[in-house]
């Protein structure tokens, strides 16, 4: 079975060393997703593979045959943004946007597990209902490094979204 | 036709205020934004490029000394691989900002652990990078290399500054502070890595690089390439933060350019992080001496700053520690000497805001102690000590907002001016403490020219090669235009980062908003000049707003006054005279809380204020983004950002951002950011001055102070990690 990239069918590589964030930049030709470290560390490189979020950098293309994957260009255009990236413009919820890509995909992934009920550091009753606070937000997207320091921002962008969606 | 102004005066026309637009100043949006937040916005290594190559550079795995042998064989059998190249032209080192000439040239004399030696060319990433860790070299590594800086001897930098006589005046005065900080090394871990894309075509060399200064770097890889500056483009539409560490070319421009020339093919080279950790520039670590005293009524008689910093052997860059301590606060007695240390450590340049960023947390942090000594309140020992002018040029300030900022700032805080003493407050395990800083940097402007362009369809073009490295140059560009000649934002499109467009300062020591939105705004009245001619009318009778110049008893559409022809003018800035008469600087105060774990010495920051003075606001919602980013950086470099090096063998122990601590998310609370109206008329024509850097100019120093107000453990060394505040917190 093909990987599939925001529904486009995308034969695996034949080097098995391809990171997925590789393959989804120069195989795909979507540069919307970001190399900030190649090693986990920074979240640049945040997609969202069959729902969840994941790094692409920590895994390989290969290990990815089937998978649904689907990156910042999938989730809107300039023309018909999400609401997330339209919130990130209102609210300056960047600076230089190199990160962006990666936050957006975080953010997006992370109101589902909110959604879906999952517990973090932040949240006081673990075996209650999250409930959606600037804290868990800060907690949930703190594998999310902006070295302009648009932390505010973003957490105000996605408050708006997430209290819209409520 | 150009306009140009060499700026001798100060200028208090305050053009921007009487125009009719109403865009200036206004929170827009970013017109680049949607790319950005869509991933459509494109970076230097992410262009598709035909035929490209990817490079993959090869660094020493030893500190100083001689690599004797590269044996390409060991590669060049590899799957992919097309070349190694060590070639003579490429550069060892990164190189510093505005230096507009080659960079030290010549790959196999090794001065600092992990400086580039080759590069290994080849088809794809995964064949280069595997082919890079296979190269056998050979070398000779010197057993003599320093990586402490006090282990050797430093040689003082420019002349000191001595005013009075600061030992007696320390020994007569009714209170003292003499103290020793230290603060460690900085990353600028810019989040883009360093990237180049290269392309010869047999006579230009084209190259996507992520960089800051175009306009200097173009001279620069000109020399480094022994090719005419007319024979180089360098294109950076958009860059991933750079913060002073892409203001020179650094070394995959040049490895990359060298390797397309010979090879014939475009070549492709990104750093990986840890290579730009190792080989881009580190903020100096710093020791200061602070000796600072007051009268009985809580004014300056002394005040001396000392600095110790380090960099490589034949770097002429200092981390300029004292540079706002010149003017910051008055007192007779004076003494500010900066040493350096050459050491082999990886070079030593500019990361966010050189100087201040360390040198003002130290001096703010002397003066909470000295506070504390006289009893008074650090607000006001602050106010009473504002001086009138440059205390030791004697120069006049063009506008200074550091009393109403601190004033503002408290206020919005809800400082409590009353006795401080430190362990009052606690919630559980955490100590709770507030602490407060001045903020200060010196005002940079650099020579600027940009094109603006009135097109037949009466939409306006600005054309210049400034960079937008996430400050916002596109927005506040396009809003000074808009606002000139009268156009709403998305009329106005704003094209940057291309050495063919007129030239400019680029983006460094906030001097770009100032610098080439004074290009912008000259060849607007330029502009303005001639559409007045085109309708005969007298230019101060016209009124400019949304597309349409109108008058007494008519209008036009600029649409019309345009006609089937483009009016194109350049506008061309130049800092004149007006250094010399007039001393012009942005200031600020930081406010904040924090909380301080009695059991693991864990500084949480819970809020912050900064109130912050940089002349005329461009854009609130850019400016206050800067801001921003200055207060997250404050948190970084007070609490966890700090190189550390081996001091066995120079190697950077912390190369990654797993253990090179930037601020995350949950290390930020709410931050609150108050922009005091100030037009500054020594600022530049439009009143404005930078902002990039201010943000992070102090705030440490409050967050170290509020430290101490929680738990009395006065730290004498940013960062203030867990082991140290643990280490000197008192018992209960
Ligand atoms: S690039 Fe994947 S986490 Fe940094
Ligand atoms: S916007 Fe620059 S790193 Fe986040």
């Amino acid at each position: 079975m093909p990987l599939k990239i925001n529904n486009h069918p995308y034969d695996l590589p034949g080097d098995p060393r391809v990171s997925l964030l590789d393959f989804i930049r120069r195989e795909a030709g979507l540069t919307g997703t970001k190399k900030g470290c190649d090693h986990g560390q920074c979240g640049a490189c945040t997609v969202i593979v069959n729902g969840k979020r994941i790094n692409s950098c920590l895994t390989l293309a290969v290990m990815h045959d089937g998978d649904e994957v689907t990156t910042i260009e999938g989730l809107g255009t300039p023309t018909e943004p999400s609401a997330l990236q339209q919130a990130f413009v209102e609210h300056d919820g960047y600076q230089c946007g190199y990160c962006t890509p990666g936050q957006i995909c975080s953010a997006t992934a992370m109101l589902d597990e909110i959604a879906a009920g999952m517990p973090s550091d932040a949240t006081d009753d673990v075996s209650g209902a999250p409930t959606l606070t600037d804290e868990e937000i800060r907690e949930r997207m703190s594998g999310n490094l902006c070295r302009c320091g648009a932390y505010p921002n973003i957490v105000a962008a996605i408050r708006e979204v997430a209290g819209a969606a409520s | 036709m150009s306009a140009h102004l060499k700026q001798d005066q100060p200028d208090d026309r305050n053009v921007l205020d009487s125009t009719a637009q109403g865009i200036i100043g206004e929170p827009l949006t970013r017109p680049d934004g949607l790319l950005k937040v869509t991933g459509t916005a494109t970076y230097s290594a992410e262009y598709d490029i035909e035929n490209c190559l990817e490079g993959v550079l090869v660094t020493a795995p030893f500190a100083k000394g001689t690599v004797t042998s590269i044996d390409e064989s060991s590669v060049t059998d590899m799957p992919g691989v097309i070349a190694v190249i060590s070639d003579q032209r490429m550069t060892p080192r990164a190189i510093q900002g505005t230096a507009g000439e080659a960079p030290i040239t010549g790959v196999c004399k090794v001065d600092y652990w992990g400086q580039p030696i080759a590069l290994v060319v080849a088809e794809t990433f995964e064949e280069a990078r595997n082919a890079a860790k296979h190269l056998v070299i050979e070398y000779d590594a010197d057993d003599d290399a320093v990586f402490d800086p006090q282990a050797v001897e430093p040689k003082p930098d420019d002349d000191p500054t001595r005013q009075g006589d600061l030992a007696s005046a320390m020994s007569d005065a009714a209170h003292s502070v003499d103290v020793e900080y230290d603060t460690e090394g900085h990353a600028s871990a810019a989040m883009e890595p360093h990237a180049a894309i290269a392309e010869w075509d047999g006579d230009t060399l084209t190259v996507h690089a992520s960089l800051q200064m175009l306009n200097y770097n173009i001279s620069e890889l000109a020399d480094a390439m022994e090719l005419e500056e007319s024979k180089v483009r360098l294109i950076a539409r958009y860059v991933g933060g750079g913060f002073g560490s892409k203001l020179g070319i650094s070394q995959e421009i040049v490895a990359g350019s060298v390797a397309a020339m010979e090879l014939g093919r475009p070549v492709r080279v990104v750093m990986s992080r840890q290579q730009v950790f190792q080989n881009v520039m580190r903020r100096s670590e710093t020791t200061q001496r602070l000796r600072l005293a007051v009268d009985s009524e809580g004014k300056l008689t002394a005040f001396g700053h000392e600095a110790l910093v380090s960099n490589l052997p034949e770097e002429d860059f200092v981390e300029p520690v004292l540079q706002s301590s010149h003017f910051l606060y008055a007192g007779e007695n004076r003494l500010l000497e900066s040493k350096t240390a050459r050491i082999h450590l990886m070079t030593a340049g500019s990361v966010r805001a050189p100087g201040e960023a360390v040198g003002m947390p130290v001096l703010e942090a002397a003066m909470d102690e000295l506070a504390n000594e006289v009893g008074i309140d650090p607000i006001k020992l602050r106010l009473n000590n504002i001086p009138e002018e440059h205390p030791a040029t004697g120069l006049p300030f063009g506008s200074h907002k550091l009393a109403e900022c601190l004033k503002q700032g408290a206020k919005a805080f809800g400082w409590d001016s009353g006795p401080r003493k430190p362990r009052q407050n606690r919630e559980g395990e955490w100590w709770i403490g507030t602490g407060m800083a001045s903020a200060a940097r010196v005002h940079n402007v650099g020579e600027a020219k940009a094109r603006v362009t009135l097109q037949p369809d009466g939409t306006a073009l600005i054309e210049t090669d400034m960079t937008d490295i996430g400050t916002g140059t596109y927005t506040i560009l396009g809003q000074i235009a808009g606002e000139m000649v009268g156009l709403p934002q998305d009329s106005v499109l704003t094209e940057l980062g291309d050495t063919r467009f007129p030239r400019g300062p680029g983006s460094g020591g906030s001097w770009g908003a100032a610098s080439a939105g004074s290009a912008v705004f000259l060849a607007c009245e330029a502009l303005r000049e001639e559409i007045a001619d085109k309708v005969g009318q007298p230019v101060d009778t016209l009124t400019f707003k949304d597309g349409v110049v109108s008058w007494d008893g008519g209008s036009s559409s600029l649409a019309d006054v345009a006609g089937d022809e483009a009016l194109a003018k350049e506008g061309h800035y130049e800092p004149g005279d007006i250094a010399e008469d007039y001393t012009a600087a942005s200031f600020g105060a930081f406010f904040t809380e924090v909380a301080v774990n009695r059991w693991t010495g864990e500084t949480r920051v819970r809020r912050m204020t900064g109130a912050f003075g940089f002349g005329r606001v461009l854009n609130a919602k850019t400016a206050r983004s800067q801001c921003l980013g200055g207060m997250v950086w404050c948190i970084g470099s007070a609490l966890t950002e700090s190189l550390l090096f081996d001091p066995t063998d120079g190697h950077l122990a912390n190369c990654d951002l797993a253990e090179y601590h930037v601020p995350v998310n949950r290390d930020v609370p709410e931050l609150e950011v108050i922009m005091v109206e100030e037009r500054d008329p020594v600022g530049s024509p439009i009143q404005a001055k930078g902002v990039g850097e201010l943000g992070m100019c102090g705030g440490a120093g409050a967050i170290g102070n509020a430290i101490y107000n929680a738990c009395g453990a006065r730290l004498r060394s940013f960062p203030m990690t867990p082991d140290k505040v643990l280490a000197a917190m008192p018992d209960d």
